[in-house]
């Protein structure tokens, strides 16, 4: 399998990640877990799925290929010079 | 004393964030690229935190815990679903590719990017012209947030005028002087600042309620259908729409697109994605549920009158309530710098420059941009002295309006065959529709049209798919013209 057919694999899981991100199997449940009811937990939960995600998602430069960019682990700036300049 | 006191605290604090962006204001250089945009060299956690800062407004702050309060802390998931997930995958659709044609061509607005793609000055004051439009009840938001943020602390000593007009001057006193960078810096204090009270409020009112247990004990006695996710205001179609066309909203929101504008590098954009959840989740979690569990206490909240203050002042000394109060101001000014601030580029670079005085000299532009914001803020200030809804009402029609720009915006960036015609159409008639809906509840001789159909699926999401419809529709049919030209928005590696 190549790089960018790989890449595609992203595109359910972001799918995924925002229908869950509302917690539809858990409609109706009114189950309390540790003080608070059970599907405020998976929001909690899914949240931090999403920032582990989000992370491995950036650092597997699929993001740049589906662009068509060179993924590349520079700053960014292959696209040419920005105007306004590198200034700190 | 008290009420010294808490005037003092929510005074102080405004000072100091004055205080901070007239330090920005000495580093600043005096081109546009600088007042607007920092000249793009913005590093993770203040891109992080000013984005944060800016979304986070009167309408989380406030209205969040109001609807939590009065519907269920189902409203945690539906902001926590728009902002922490779905924006931040817009924003790597939208937002990364902005920031990569942004810098290679020196774009400043959403409005001036599209304009060059498609060689048309009409589409890109359309655009222009529909942001502003919208960020007026945006900006009135804020003002009357503020106004009944100081009645509720002071027990009405201030009047709500008195709030609104308070929050009004400094904002304009604050964008008049500090650009982008002063924006940017004061909301990365004010982000902190407002995670750091909210999560002090909420500790101090789940240990005077005896916990957490506790809290959500007596939430489900007085509100039994509190516990149970869905029912009530929160049907399936409340919940989708709210969170598609908040969070498509957002993004064409000016303060918001401009800030995928003005990173330093990609991997300042990558890693403030990453943490993104993570940060929206932090303050929700506390700000809702503070507001839902409020249910359960014996407090009485007044009409037209926040939860969030009224339980800390039966709870939490004084000065922590008026903290908390400090915070939501932070909220709302940071929200309203940028506003305003991004409201002003709007306008000078795509109304006021190509269509009025083409000529005008930068230190003409300038005075335009800031007599600007001082009209643009006076004449919400005034409208927002009518209360014309709540909260939620009020930020809910200001997003819908925004989100019926996305769709044509992403098909812009995305398919090369997008033509001027098919974007025009796309702008413009969902917009024109969605206006004689809002319109046609406040004049009466109109008969009025339905925001919501078949048990809350907002019209407004009808309108997106129509945009999208129009724009790709329209493109296939219609020819190219000669100005327009997509290899401004193609990407390349060289």
């Amino acid at each position: 399998m190549t790089r960018s057919r790989s890449d595609l694999v992203w595109i359910p899981t972001f799918a995924i990640l925002v229908a869950f991100a509302v917690p539809w199997p858990l409609w109706g449940v009114d189950r309390v877990v540790a003080g608070l009811p059970v599907w405020i937990w998976w929001h909690v939960g899914w949240l931090g799925l999403c920032a582990a995600l989000f992370a491995l998602f950036v650092r597997s430069g699929a993001w740049e290929r589906g662009m068509g960019r060179r993924p590349e682990s520079s700053d960014g700036r292959t696209g040419g010079p920005a105007l306004g300049g590198d200034r700190r | 004393m008290t009420l010294g006191l808490s005037l003092g605290i929510v005074v102080g604090y405004l000072v100091v964030a004055l205080a901070l962006g007239l330090v920005a204001y000495r580093v600043s250089e005096t081109t546009a690229e600088d007042y607007y945009l920092a000249s793009r060299s913005i590093g993770t956690l203040v891109l992080l935190f000013t984005t944060f800062a800016t979304l986070l407004s009167a309408f989380t702050f406030f209205g969040g815990p109001n609807l939590a309060y009065a519907a269920g802390p189902e409203w945690l998931i539906v902001m926590g679903t728009l902002d922490g997930v779905l924006f931040a995958v817009l924003w790597y659709v939208i937002g990364y590719k902005q920031w990569l044609i942004g810098a290679r061509n020196g774009y400043v607005t959403l409005g001036e990017m599209l304009g060059d793609r498609f060689g048309s000055t009409g589409l890109r004051a359309l655009v222009a012209g529909v942001s502003l439009l919208w960020l007026f009840p945006y900006v009135m938001l804020q003002q009357m947030g503020a106004g009944e943020a100081l009645v509720g602390l002071t027990n009405g000593a201030v009047p709500y005028w008195g709030g609104a007009a308070l929050i009004t001057g400094f904002m304009i006193l604050y964008v008049a002087v500090a650009g982008l960078r002063g924006v940017a810096w004061t909301d990365t204090l004010q982000g902190l600042f407002m995670l750091s009270v909210v999560w002090l409020a909420a500790a101090w009112v789940v240990s005077a309620l005896g916990g957490v247990g506790a809290a959500t004990e007596g939430m489900l006695a007085a509100r039994p259908e509190f516990g149970s996710f869905g029912g009530g205001t929160y049907s399936v179609g409340f919940i989708v729409s709210t969170a598609i066309t908040i969070a498509f909203g957002v993004t064409m929101f000016p303060q918001i697109n401009q800030r995928f504008f003005v990173a330093k590098s990609a991997a300042t954009l990558k890693r403030s994605f990453a943490l993104w959840p993570v940060l929206v989740l932090l303050l929700f979690v506390p700000a809702f549920m503070l507001g839902a569990w409020a249910a359960g206490t014996p407090v009485t909240v007044p009409e037209n009158a926040n939860v969030l203050p009224v339980v800390l002042n039966e709870y939490a000394p004084a000065w922590l309530a008026a903290v908390v109060v400090a915070g939501a101001m932070a909220a709302m000014m940071s929200s309203s710098d940028s506003m305003l601030l991004s409201g002003s580029s709007y306008f000078t670079r795509d109304l006021y420059r190509p269509l009025i005085d083409a000529d005008a000299s930068e230190r003409r532009e300038a005075w335009i941009a800031r007599i600007g914001v001082a009209a643009f803020a006076a004449l919400a200030f005034v409208a927002s002295l009518f209360r014309p809804g709540t909260l939620i009402e009020v930020g809910d029609t200001a997003f819908s309006g925004f989100a019926l720009l996305a769709l044509p915006v992403i098909c812009a960036l995305y398919w090369p065959r997008t033509t001027r015609t098919g974007m025009i159409a796309g702008v413009a008639v969902p917009q024109a529709i969605y206006l004689a809906v809002v319109l046609s509840a406040v004049v009466g001789a109109v008969p009025t049209l339905p925001r919501t159909v078949a048990g809350g699926w907002d019209v407004a999401l009808g309108l997106m798919l129509l945009s999208g419809a129009l724009t790709v529709g329209v493109s296939l049919v219609t020819a190219p013209t000669e100005e327009s030209d997509a290899s401004r928005f193609a990407v390349v590696s060289d």
